[in-house]
Formats: C-alpha cells, sequence, structure tokens
C-alpha cells in the first residue's frame, strides 16, 4: 500500500465522519490560530517597542547628566562639583574616541512652573525645551520638514529663534483636522516664558507606522472637539494625537541654540548675577554598540580628569529600556506560547480520542485488511496518516483562521501596535499541527497495528 | 510435492492453568486442484486448522509447507505477504468494507500487493465479471442482496489469483438457494483447477466436494490419508 493510497484512504474516513472530524479539528484549529495570534500580537508589541526605541535614538545614544547627590565618600565634596560644563564637552570631543558625537544641552522642563509658549491668546507647555547645538537633530532623530533647523551662526550669535514640533504647532496654531488645513507656522513669532522667539522650522510629524497607517486610511477616531464639550472645560493633557507616549514626546518639542538659552534664560533664574553655565545633559552617540563598556570607561576616565575626580555626574543609557522589551517580549512569548500549547495539547488529545473512538468502531475492518494482506505496518501507517491528516486539514484550516482572529483581536487590542503575521510562525504552527497530529495518533495506530486479524474477523 | 503439507500441527492455547488442545498432532496433504472440505462440529477446531493453513495464524508445534515455503516461522510481515499473493478467503459474513464500493472492495488486496491503479481496475472489473457482477461495481455492499455481496467476495478473493481459496461457511448466512448459486461457483471454480478448501459444520454442504475431512476434539478423525 503505497502512501498516496494511504493518504486517499484517510480523507475517505475524514469525509464519511464529517461533523466528527470537523469537531475533532476544531481543537486544533482553535490551538493553531491561537498560536499564530499570540506570536502576531507579541511580534507586533516588539515592532512598536522597538520602533519607540530607534525613535529615542536607539541604544548607540547615551547621556550624561548631572548627579548632584555625590558619592559617600566625596559628600564632603560637594561644593566643590562643578557640574556638567562645556569644558567636558571639548575634553570629550578630544579624548573619547569611541564617541562620535557630543552634544551639550540645557534642557528646561518641569522648571519652576515650566516652560509656557505663548501665541495670540493660545497657550502651550513644551514636553522637552532644550537649547542645544545644531547636530541635535541627529542625536534625537528629529527631521525638519518645514523651514530649517538653527546653524552655527544662530548659535554664535544668540538670536532668538526656535524649531519646534508639531504637537507645539496643534496647540498655538490649531490641528491640521480642526482648521481643515496644515499650518506650517515658519517665520511666525511667539513668545517663550514672554521672550519674542522667531519659529524657524518645524520637524515632521512624528507617530508609529501604526497610527500612519491610521491616519492614511483616515480610520483615526476624530479629535476630541471643542465645540461641544462635556462638563466643565479641562485639560486633558497632551494627548491630541493619541499614541505612544514617545512620539508625543518628540511632536511637544521645541529647540532653540545653547547660548540663546544660557543668556536669555540661564542669567535670569536664580538669585546669582553670574549666568549659570551648567549644562543639563550631554547627549552622545557611541561609535559601536558592541563597545558600549569600553565607550563608557572612556567617558569616565576623561570626565574625572575634568571633575577633578569628583563623581558628580551619571551615565543615562537605553540599555536598561531594550532590556525591558526583551523582558516584556520574553515573557510575552511563554505565557503565549503556553496557551497556545496547551490548546494544542487538548487538540492532540481530542484527535487521539476520535481516533481510539474510530479503531474500536473498525476492528473488524482491520481484521479484513489484514486477511487480504495488511501488514501490522500498513494498518499502523494508515491510522497514523489518517490522525495526521485530520491535524494538518485542521492546522490549515486554523491557519486561514489565525488571519481572522488577528483581525478580531486587532480591533479592541488596548495598544497601539498592529498584530503582525510572520511566515515564521506560520510554518511553526502549521508544523506543530502536523506533529500534533503524529503523536496523537502513535497510540491509536500501535493498538489497531497490534489486532489479531482472526479475534478481529471474529467481532460482532 | 503437494501444495499444502502439514505435519504434526499442533496448536495449543493456555487458559490460565489450563491447556486447550484446539489442534492436536493433525498431519494433511492437500493437491494442488484438489476441493477439500473441512467438517466438525463448532469447538472441533476446525477453524483454528482453516487458520493455520490461511496463515492467519501459526502452529504451536509441527511444521507446514504451502507452495513450497515452509511458514511454521514465518514472520507476521511475511504470513501478511503470503496472504495477500497466495490465499484467498471467502467468509460466512460476506466482510466487506461498507465504505468502499464494489470495485473498491474487489481492489482491495491488489492495493496492498502494490498494483498500479490502472492494472488494479482492470483486474477487479474482470473479477467481476467472472461473477456475473460488473454492471453492479459501483454500487455499496449494502446495496446488494447477500447472494451478491458474497459473490463480490469471492471475485475479491480471486483477484490476486491465489494458490488456494478458503470458503468458511460461504452459505451460512444465505438462504439455500442463493447457496446453492454459491456453491455452484466453488464446483465452477474446481473445475478451471482451482484447490479450494471448505470449511463447515454441514456434512450436506461439504458433500459436494470430492475430498471431506473430519476433525474432531482437535484431531483428523477421517479422510487424512490421501
Amino acid at each position: 500500500m503505497n502512501v498516496w493510497n494511504t493518504i486517499g484512504t484517510g480523507f475517505k474516513e475524514i469525509w464519511a465522519h464529517k461533523f466528527r472530524s470537523l469537531l475533532t479539528m476544531l481543537g486544533i484549529i482553535l490551538g493553531v490560530s491561537s498560536l499564530v495570534a499570540m506570536s502576531a500580537l507579541v511580534k507586533g508589541m516588539e515592532h512598536g517597542l522597538k520602533e519607540a526605541l530607534v525613535a529615542m535614538g536607539g541604544l548607540e545614544k547615551i547621556r550624561i547628566e548631572q548627579q548632584s547627590e555625590l558619592p559617600l565618600y566625596q559628600r564632603h565634596l560637594a561644593d566643590q562639583a562643578a557640574g556638567v560644563t562645556m569644558g567636558d564637552v571639548h575634553a570629550l570631543r578630544c579624548s573619547a574616541p569611541l564617541v562620535e558625537q557630543v552634544t551639550p544641552s540645557v534642557d528646561l522642563f518641569g522648571w519652576g512652573g515650566g516652560t509656557v509658549l505663548t501665541y495670540r491668546g493660545e497657550s502651550a507647555r513644551p514636553f522637552m525645551f532644550s537649547g542645544t547645538w545644531p547636530d541635535a537633530l541627529r542625536i534625537h532623530e528629529h527631521v525638519v520638514a518645514h523651514g530649517r533647523m538653527f546653524n552655527e551662526v544662530d548659535d554664535a550669535q544668540a538670536r532668538n529663534v526656535c524649531v519646534i514640533g508639531t504637537g507645539i504647532r496643534d496647540e498655538l496654531f490649531g490641528l491640521p483636522e480642526e482648521t481643515g488645513r496644515t499650518i506650517v507656522p515658519v517665520g511666525e513669532s511667539i513668545l517663550i516664558n514672554g521672550q519674542p522667539f522667531t519659529i524657524i522650522g518645524m520637524f515632521e510629524h512624528y507617530e508609529s507606522e501604526q497610527e500612519r497607517e491610521r491616519r492614511l486610511s483616515g480610520t483615526n477616531p476624530p479629535p476630541r472637539s471643542a465645540a461641544n464639550p462635556t462638563g466643565p472645560t479641562r485639560n486633558r493633557g497632551h494627548s491630541h494625537s493619541g499614541g505612544n507616549f514617545v512620539f508625543r514626546l518628540k511632536n511637544n518639542t521645541v529647540l532653540i541654540p545653547l547660548n540663546t538659552m544660557l543668556i536669555k534664560f540661564r542669567s535670569a533664574v536664580g538669585v546669582s548675577a553670574t549666568p549659570d553655565a551648567r549644562l543639563t545633559t550631554i547627549n552622545m552617540k557611541i561609535v559601536d554598540i558592541e563597545r558600549l563598556e569600553q565607550a563608557l570607561q572612556q567617558v569616565r576616565n576623561v570626565l574625572m580628569v575634568t571633575h577633578k575626580g569628583i563623581e558628580d555626574f551619571a551615565f543615562r543609557t537605553q540599555e536598561d529600556w531594550a532590556e525591558q522589551i526583551t523582558t516584556v517580549i520574553r515573557n510575552s512569548r511563554i505565557s503565549g506560547t503556553m496557551i497556545a500549547a496547551i490548546s494544542l495539547l487538548v487538540g492532540g488529545i481530542g484527535i487521539m480520542n476520535i481516533m481510539l473512538a474510530s479503531i474500536s468502531e473498525r476492528v473488524r475492518e482491520i481484521g479484513i485488511r489484514k486477511a487480504v494482506g495488511a501488514t501490522t505496518g500498513g494498518i499502523f501507517l494508515q491510522i497514523l496518516v489518517e490522525s495526521v491528516v485530520i491535524a494538518m486539514v485542521g492546522g490549515a484550516v486554523g491557519v486561514g483562521a489565525s488571519f481572522l482572529l488577528v483581525k478580531v483581536i486587532a480591533s479592541f487590542t488596548p495598544t497601539d501596535n498592529a498584530p503582525m503575521v510572520t511566515w515564521l510562525s506560520l510554518t511553526l504552527a502549521f508544523v506543530c499541527s502536523a506533529s500534533v497530529g503524529v503523536i496523537a495518533g502513535l497510540f491509536p495506530a500501535f493498538k489497531a497495528s497490534r489486532l489479531d486479524p482472526i479475534q478481529a474477523l471474529r467481532y460482532e | 510435492m503437494a501444495l499444502v503439507e502439514l505435519r504434526n500441527i499442533s496448536k495449543v492455547y493456555r487458559l490460565g492453568e489450563e491447556e486447550i488442545r484446539a489442534l492436536d498432532d493433525v498431519t494433511l496433504d492437500i493437491e494442488k486442484g484438489e476441493f477439500l472440505s473441512i467438517i466438525g462440529p463448532s469447538g472441533s477446531g476446525k477453524s483454528t486448522l482453516m487458520h493455520i493453513l490461511g496463515c492467519l495464524d501459526t502452529p504451536t508445534r509441527g511444521t507446514i509447507q504451502l507452495d513450497g515455503l515452509m511458514i511454521q516461522d514465518a514472520s507476521p510481515r511475511e504470513l501478511a505477504r503470503i496472504r495477500n499473493e497466495k490465499i484467498g478467503f471467502v467468509f460466512q459474513f460476506f466482510n466487506l468494507l461498507p465504505k468502499l464500493n464494489v470495485v473498491q472492495n474487489v481492489e482491495l488486496p491488489m492495493i496492498y500487493g502494490g498494483w498500479k491503479a490502472r492494472e488494479r481496475r482492470e483486474r477487479a472489473m474482470e473479477a467481476l465479471r467472472r461473477v456475473q457482477l460488473e454492471n453492479r461495481s459501483r454500487h455499496r455492499p449494502s446495496q446488494l442482496s447477500g447472494g451478491q455481496q458474497q459473490r463480490v467476495a469471492i471475485a475479491r478473493a480471486l483477484v490476486n489469483d491465489p494458490r488456494i481459496l478458503f470458503a468458511d461457511e460461504p452459505t451460512g448466512n444465505l438462504d439455500s438457494h442463493t447457496g446453492e448459486i454459491i456453491l455452484g461457483m466453488f464446483r465452477d471454480l474446481h473445475a478451471e483447477g482451482r484447490t479450494i478448501i471448505l470449511v463447515t459444520h454441514d456434512a450436506e454442504i461439504a458433500a459436494i466436494s470430492p475430498r471431506r475431512i473430519e476433525i474432531r476434539d482437535g484431531k483428523v478423525a477421517s479422510g487424512g490419508g490421501t
């Protein structure tokens, strides 16, 4: 008996008991589709999280921040601590070859009530307001869509110019959805904490792929309309665009030249008349992520010299974030796989059950087949193939059903990450269903093949 | 050399402490072309003898030679091949597979013999012509009368051109008229030179065969000598 005949017989057997086979397959169908859907969800999540990480500069970006709390043994030197200064920037540029970009930054956020931007009665509070160098563009993965970034001349002359994100534009000039057109406020004059600034550039609108797709297909939920407010007016926070925090943060950014920041904002604050020249952050990009440890050590060595041995700085890498992503993904993957594995197991038990029922129904048939020349192996193969055929048909249907399931899940998924069905997961699910068929069929096939033909023929 | 040579065949079943000798030292020769009936009451051991002759079972002791092959020590796999190529069975309850149609039932032994689909179909139709049922080839067994089903079973038994045809109470489930037709078929097959072994408890039916062997208590009571 060749394989094709056996497979044909298997299909006939399934067709002869359509409803029973369908019920049996249902277990596998659910198992396979939950496996595919789970992996699609996790994949979508991973994609979304990594997208956000890349939008924040990726793993190569590290920051040096001033640390007001010194190590215990240096506490008595606290008043000697110089803080992070431009001197550090120049030193690092010269002496840390593992760092390819060093950009100083003075950030003013959450600072005494925060920064307020105003334009003709509209006001906005940026998430991030930094005075920095023009090359901050690269380190923060910013792209100027309209106008230009400020340059070295703007910085050297400490001009009152700024580059804003679309979130700020939305707050000050109105959402594109509300005004009916995309306003490009380049050239407009706004007040930042009461000082006049000219907008010379605006970044592109940052959003996750998911948001972009939704926006392009026009299915984005309409922005909350101010025309019919419910209850007292309230600030709902910076949630106009919804979506991922990272993209909202980037959209609500205002960048100005470093010198402008130091002169216009630093000399004005504090009790001392001397401008505070300390930086809040030095942003760096390292050459090679594989040599992160060495790069950090190098930076530390340089800074220990410029800081006279006082460790009043700390590193902020995005490793923890990346690690968190890995952990989250791994955990979701494990729990998803567990659920799918359990449902596949249940499906397998269903198949085994039905195969056992089927062979006890067909004892006589097996006896006849043996009498006319079927070998033990032939019967074994026949039952096994039947089981595998059920499982594989179930697997194929399950793969089809998984697309449906993914659609359903995507429609009420709380995250902004669209599930992604991968070929790998489809193949894996199908292979799993086939192996479940083999495993579930082994025992019934063994039992059937061991039937004594004489007993089987006598069986009523 | 005879087609089948049984030498001192014994078959012993163990039932707890008790030993049951289903066959006790049976020696028997069957020549090619013989029409033989094995008679005996139920429990006499005639079914056991048929199972051993039909390679469905192996003896506890003794040797058996079939068509030049010693089969007392054959593996189950070899026995399956011998059953497939050299032996045809006709049973009391027809034993057709209800899910297959007539021609598929007849093809069944050839499927295990590894024949090509076209040859299978040709030979199966030929065998059905032989039992005058070629116009029923697409019917299900359940759509046929008992006599027709038994004729399909005969066609199936003949399809691999076996050396021996076994018939185990072939008329036991048929009315006497239909039984006559079936027995007539065996007579015709014998006339064509086939070796036929008919197993029955009915001496009247056994009367159609030239040679009769009576089994009683596991021993050949009469007809053992050639």
